[in-house]
């Protein structure tokens, strides 16, 4: 007898996770299942999913506090990402709104037959791609994630004072410390366009964060101005190129 | 034509119209004619004159019709004085233009003011006409609009109830018939004609089968509070207007949180009125969910059918709540 596919549930209504228990029981048979987890939203289901080593998420595209999409997006960061299946009770219509249209997905209620098909192909398919989830994805994220071994790391994007490049990753700075994430600053740029401003070639800092600017000059550099951030000590270059556009910020600051 | 087109009540007639055409060429040629009449004294003079003249508006009336066909769907995009001047525009010029053209070569155009007179008589008359059978007809479309705003449960609320029950099935079959009769009884009245009033007490009734189904789903998640001790339980009211609000309640105060969270019903008369209050929990990011305003808009534009400036309702944000407030005429069902 093949080993049971490994497969966690994310809804955040209980007789919908409830439902799909069932179908996975019934289909047994033929497609032996073991739900290893569940989860009732989607913060949740990014923190309990990387323990349970699940090979598929059955995963609600709307769910309170962070949605379908998002959840799947943090978890394609992990090295043994899951499978997604997508479900929806909405229709073609509002799923084309979701901008998950290029994705598969599921419509409530789930049929047997569908989900035994799904579960199939998602396991054929493999963990979808990052850059077809990014792409996807119409909304900033409202979290960003840093990968460990068998956990993820949620960072609420409100929290960053500043996101800078450096070699090979980015360093994401909150007030009460540093990650490294691995993500492109020019992508991270255009999502959070509304929320951060780029100070310089290698540096995006929160517009809600910036206290005001001040003239350095040290060893020798040219003089320059420099931002002052919110409840960190450390003061960022701003590039020549870039103070046109965030002067503007000082007299909101 | 398009649904919208017909309901911009505020545009000038469609000029490609058969009944529009028609009406005018008849309502011209039927002004020339009482024009001959009561210039000459008897019938046969005044059926010559009709020929001498019909043989110069003809041409002109064709020639405008003609041009306004083309142009209809311009002119029904303009408002409506905007458009009536363009008819009363075109008209004069082309009449104008007939006018010159058939003049004898060498010869002055002469009686051109005349023409252009007769001409605005004419487009303005025909006009004032058309717009009276527009109003006249315009209950009609009052009650088309009321039909096409019929109120609308969002599918995802149906689907996801049918899951629901499809999940107490094998589980608690009672709790399932009785979920089914209460989806039945909400889509009962969800389907039938909604243009007669019913007593609240109908209405309260539908709010609480609704919950019921709500309540399937989401469990400990949603608490409803109902403050209906005052609330005048004969109180006549278009069907279906309080429960898009609660269901509004629910979906961007409930759903969206992690966090249990609690509705409040209040119904009370308040003298001669009724009023309505529901508030929920205000999430702020929920201004991205989907069809935001649209039930309000929705309730809002049915009761302006209904009562006209007799009703209102607002909605606005306190202590963190967000706060739907209707309140219309009270007419007791026993009156």
């Amino acid at each position: 007898m093949p080993e049971a596919l490994r497969v966690f549930i994310a809804d955040d209504e209980a007789p919908a996770r409830e439902r799909l228990r069932e179908l996975l029981a019934d289909l047994a048979a033929e497609l032996p299942t073991q739900v290893v987890g569940e989860a009732q939203n989607g913060v949740e289901a990014v923190e309990r999913l990387p323990a349970t080593r699940a090979q598929v998420l059955l995963l609600d595209i709307e769910m309170p506090g962070m949605r379908g999409l998002e959840v799947a997006r943090h978890l394609s960061g992990l090295e043994t990402a899951p499978a997604v299946i997508f479900v929806t009770a909405h229709d073609r219509y509002a799923v084309e709104a979701f901008e998950l249209n290029a994705l598969d997905y599921l419509m409530k209620p789930v049929r047997a037959a569908r989900l035994a098909a799904a579960l199939t192909k998602a396991c054929a398919a493999g963990p979808p791609a990052r850059e077809q989830l990014a792409k996807a994805a119409a909304q900033a994220r409202e979290y960003l994630s840093v990968a460990e071994r068998n956990r993820i790391h949620l960072v609420p994007v409100r929290d960053v004072v500043y996101l800078r490049a450096e070699l090979k990753y980015v360093t994401l700075r909150t007030r009460a410390g540093e990650h490294l994430i691995e993500e492109s600053l020019v992508a991270l740029e255009r999502e959070f366009a509304a929320a951060f401003v780029r100070v310089h070639r290698n540096c995006l800092v929160a517009r809600s964060a910036v206290r005001g600017f001040e003239r350095s000059a040290e060893g020798g550099d040219e003089p320059h101005w420099n931002v002052v951030l919110d409840g960190v000590p450390e003061r960022l270059p701003v590039s020549r190129r870039q103070w046109a556009e965030v002067r503007v910020l000082a007299k909101e600051a | 034509m398009s649904i919208k087109q017909n309901f911009t009540a505020d545009a000038v007639p469609d000029f490609r119209n058969l009944g529009v055409v028609a009406r005018t060429l008849i309502g011209v040629n039927a002004l020339a004619f009482a024009a001959a009449l009561a210039a000459v004294p008897d019938w046969g003079a005044a059926l010559e004159r009709f020929v001498l003249v019909a043989a110069r508006l003809e041409p002109a009336l064709a020639l405008t019709l003609a041009v306004l066909y083309a142009l209809a769907p311009a002119l029904g995009r303009l408002r409506y004085w905007q458009g009536g001047a363009a008819v009363v525009a075109l008209a004069l010029a082309l009449s104008a233009l007939l006018h010159v053209a058939s003049a004898a070569p060498g010869e002055a155009a002469t009686g051109l003011l005349r023409t252009l007179a007769l001409a605005a008589i004419a487009a303005l008359l025909l006009l004032a006409y058309l717009r009276l059978l527009t109003r006249a007809y315009s209950p009609a479309l009052a009650e088309a609009r009321l039909q096409a705003l019929q109120s609308r449960i969002r599918p995802h609320f149906l689907f996801n109830s049918l899951n629901a029950v499809l999940s107490l099935i094998r589980r608690d079959p009672r709790r399932a018939e009785r979920a089914l009769e209460d989806l039945a009884d909400l889509f009962r009245v969800l389907m039938q004609d909604n243009r007669k009033f019913v007593p609240l007490d109908d209405e309260i009734a539908l709010l609480e089968r609704y919950v019921n189904l709500e309540q399937l789903r989401l469990g400990e998640r949603l608490s409803v509070v109902w403050e209906l001790a005052d609330a005048p339980r004969d109180a006549l009211m278009p069907p279906m207007v309080l429960q898009p609000l609660l269901e509004n309640a629910i979906y961007h105060g409930v759903e969206p949180a992690t966090d249990a969270g609690r509705v409040v019903v209040h119904i009370a008369r308040r003298g001669a009125r009724v009023l309505a209050r529901i508030d929920n929990p205000h999430i702020p990011e929920q201004a991205n969910r989907a069809g935001n305003r649209m039930a309000l808009d929705n309730v809002r534009e049915r009761l302006q059918l209904f009562f006209d400036a007799e009703a209102r309702i607002e909605t606005r944000v306190a202590h963190g709540r967000y706060v739907v407030e209707m309140e219309m005429p009270y007419r007791s069902a026993h009156a």
